[in-house]
């Protein structure tokens, strides 16, 4: 372990991975917090709720295609929805550094109103702290949500199985080129916007489809390739992938080219990958495929026996090669 | 996207593959030279698709790989001194020094920036004229001459609080020092794309000439890289050393010439040491004469103790091509991305972070 929290310790990968599961995990030592899902699904009475948090740090507050309130939102939001749960209810807390314009407070605000409104959740409770300039950066965000989830729902990280399809919601990579493309010292002209968009209506409709949704996550930071190897370690399965078959924007794939960054370890705000029954993979596609957030639903790859734990993929050129989690990169604050 | 999505295609590619394994039975050690070309090979899976007696070796063309500990030490000294802002590439700042790195000064408070571009360390010197800026100054031919130019660039701004720490190296005497050593028998070079593009192809002339080894200057996509192994095997297979470019689109046999002229007004040949390898002869860099006050090991007195690799990493001899990645004893288990014991696990172009990224 560090002695210090270091950059890398935030960027979603191996080393954040370490740090919840050497300090937070280890700590509260709780059965549910150590499955590390999404949300947590607790018994609540004869109905079991789901519970997460999520805090939002990006930089800058504004980016083409959304902004830190949409995001506060729709993360939560979405953290829920891949649990299987209906969002009902969010709380919002802000971190304010002092200088802070209302005017940009307010509207950070008034995005967060019309993505609640969108994903139909209600913001009941929050809290306000001011700290002196200099010690955040703008404003920071924690919302905390809870949703219900219905009988026989099952969906859960450790359910992938053999021979299930792997289906992603849509092109990756275009909240992070979004965002990284207006920082400070990397500035570049582009017209690509953040995904950054509520996903439990999508996923309502692809629950309609049946029991065979497996397990489902959002296609967070870390990207696809974290996630993935995230539900092969759990389920103790191996992921086959096919990268001709996984969308990528043109431009975000110009970006990504021009900078050196791979699509697969770029994160996204409105991006979920679900783990199918091959008997009903090809209905929850076309479920997905008429939701205007999945209309670019593909069918990537598939569960396979193994090697348990690891993520491999056949290249455009029909080589083969391991899709690992990252380390971490040197990318800034975004999401 | 244009000029990369052609070169990344499945149908020419089983093309090329066929056509390879129609020239076996040549068995050949192939050496790609660059770190990019590693990556590239082992992220597209190239290695599983060539015949069983073709093998490709990884050389020491991964700039931070070859940087020897000593540097990234002075980096750390520079780092802690008062008034000093330290820049870089991204990569060098996970680089294990022997006590500390870049990364852990940072978190530590000292002021350490990541650049994309020398011109951003220039940009913060000239609005922190009350600091001096020091730009660690890593890399091959492809990355020099645009530090040159922005050496040149401090002299006609008149900032003097802007400095480099030069570790920079030249590439074709690291392969004559390979070719040289006995541990490794190679029939053919992969030579860099980039680095090419600013030197041209002579430079290598003297190793197919003189040593007998057939060089291709390749392009960095997967059909490049095909392409430029069949020219070797084609050579292998005719007894013939030549240098030939593959990478037409960006290479001319003469190189950039503007870059060199700039190149070599700010710098001139010295010797240099590499991790693995040692001193080279006329490998490095030097700040000329009339460039020297920007130089920090000039303006501040550095001293760091005596600098020591990390016990039982083997990234000298994986960068030699003597060793594979998988063969070193701390591979996957000590050192790993997240914590990195040598500079071959850390740099994107590293070949053990190629392998464990890609398992090859």
């Amino acid at each position: 372990m560090e002695e210090r929290i270091l950059r890398a310790h935030g960027i979603g990968g191996g080393m954040t991975q370490d740090l919840i599961a050497g300090v937070f995990v280890e700590a509260f030592d709780d059965p549910t917090l150590r499955l590390l899902e999404d949300s947590a699904v607790l018994p609540v009475e004869g109905s079991r709720l789901a519970f997460t948090t999520d805090s939002f740090v990006v930089s800058p507050l504004f980016f083409n295609g959304g902004n830190i309130g949409k995001l506060a939102v729709c993360g939560t939001v979405n953290d829920l929805a891949v649990m299987g749960a209906v969002p009902r209810y969010l709380t919002a807390s802000f971190i304010l550094e002092e200088g802070l314009e209302i005017a940009t407070l307010k509207e950070v605000v008034s995005s967060m109103a019309a993505a609640a409104k969108e994903a139909g959740v209600r913001i009941v409770a929050g809290d306000t702290k001011v700290v002196e300039r200099g010690s955040a950066d703008g404003v920071f965000i924690n919302t905390t949500g809870i949703g219900d989830v219905s009988e026989g729902v099952n969906i859960s990280a450790t359910n992938a199985k053999t021979g299930d399809k792997v289906i992603l919601s849509g092109a990756i990579g275009n909240h992070s080129i979004a965002v990284l493309s207006q920082r400070e010292g990397l500035r570049f002209s582009s017209e690509i916007a953040s995904d950054c968009a509520p996903l439990n209506g999508l996923v309502a409709e692809m629950m309609e489809q049946g029991r065979g949704i497996h397990c489902m996550r959002d296609v967070t930071r870390g990207g696809l390739a974290t996630v993935l190897n995230e539900i092969a370690s759990s389920s103790e399965r191996g992921i086959m992938i096919n990268e001709e078959s996984i969308p990528v924007d043109g431009n975000v794939f110009a970006a990504c080219e021009m900078l050196g960054l791979d699509p697969l370890y770029m994160a996204n705000e409105g991006k979920l990958v679900a783990i199918v029954a091959p008997e009903d993979a090809d209905a929850v596609l076309a479920a997905m495929r008429a939701n205007p957030y999945g209309r670019d639903a593909a069918i990537i790859g598939e569960v396979v026996d193994n090697p348990v734990g690891q993520v491999r993929m056949n290249t455009n050129i029909a080589g083969q090669r391991i899709v690992n989690t990252h380390a971490g990169e040197e990318l800034p604050r975004i999401c | 996207m244009r000029y990369v999505s052609e070169f990344r295609d499945s149908t020419v590619a089983s093309k090329l593959v066929e056509r390879i394994n129609a020239l076996s039975p040549v068995k050949a050690n192939l050496m790609e030279v660059c770190g990019s070309h590693t990556m590239a090979i082992a992220r597209s899976g190239i290695k599983g698709l060539l015949p069983e007696g073709v093998s490709l070796v990884s050389g020491p063309g991964c700039p931070v790989c070859v940087t020897p500990t000593r540097t990234v030490d002075e980096a750390v000294e520079l780092a802690r001194t008062e008034g000093v802002i330290l820049t870089t590439f991204g990569d060098m700042i996970r680089v294990p020094g022997t006590s500390s790195s870049l990364q852990h000064e940072k978190a530590a408070g000292r002021d350490i920036r990541v650049v994309y571009s020398t011109l951003d360390a220039l940009r913060i010197a000239e609005e922190n004229p009350d600091r001096t800026v020091v730009f660690l100054a890593v890399g091959f031919e492809t990355t020099s001459p645009s530090i040159a130019c922005s050496v040149q660039l401090a002299e006609k701004k008149g900032l003097d609080n802007f400095l480099i720490l030069p570790a920079h190296k030249v590439i074709p005497p690291a392969m004559e020092a390979l070719v040289a050593c006995d541990e490794l028998k190679l029939d053919g070079f992969i030579c860099p794309g980039h680095v090419s593009t600013i030197i041209g192809s002579r430079p290598y002339e003297f190793i197919a000439r003189d040593h007998n080894i057939p060089c291709v200057i390749t392009g960095f996509e997967p059909l490049d890289i095909l392409q430029g192994v069949e020219m070797l095997l084609k050579q292998v297979r005719d007894r013939k050393a030549a240098v030939e470019i593959q990478y037409t689109r960006s290479v001319r046999p003469e190189g950039n010439e503007l870059a060199q002229k700039r190149l070599y007004e700010v710098f001139e040949v010295g010797d240099s040491t590499w991790r693995g390898i040692g001193t080279i002869p006329s490998s490095g860099l030097d700040l000329r004469e009339e460039y020297e006050k920007y130089d920090a090991t000039r303006r501040f007195d550095i001293k760091v103790p005596e600098s020591k690799d990390p016990p039982g990493c083997r990234c000298g001899d994986v960068l030699r091509g003597i060793m594979s990645p998988g063969q070193c004893g701390l591979f996957g288990k000590t050192c790993t991305p997240e914590h990195p014991v040598g500079p071959c696990m850390v740099s994107s172009e590293g070949s053990c972070a190629a392998a464990h990224e890609y398992g090859v």
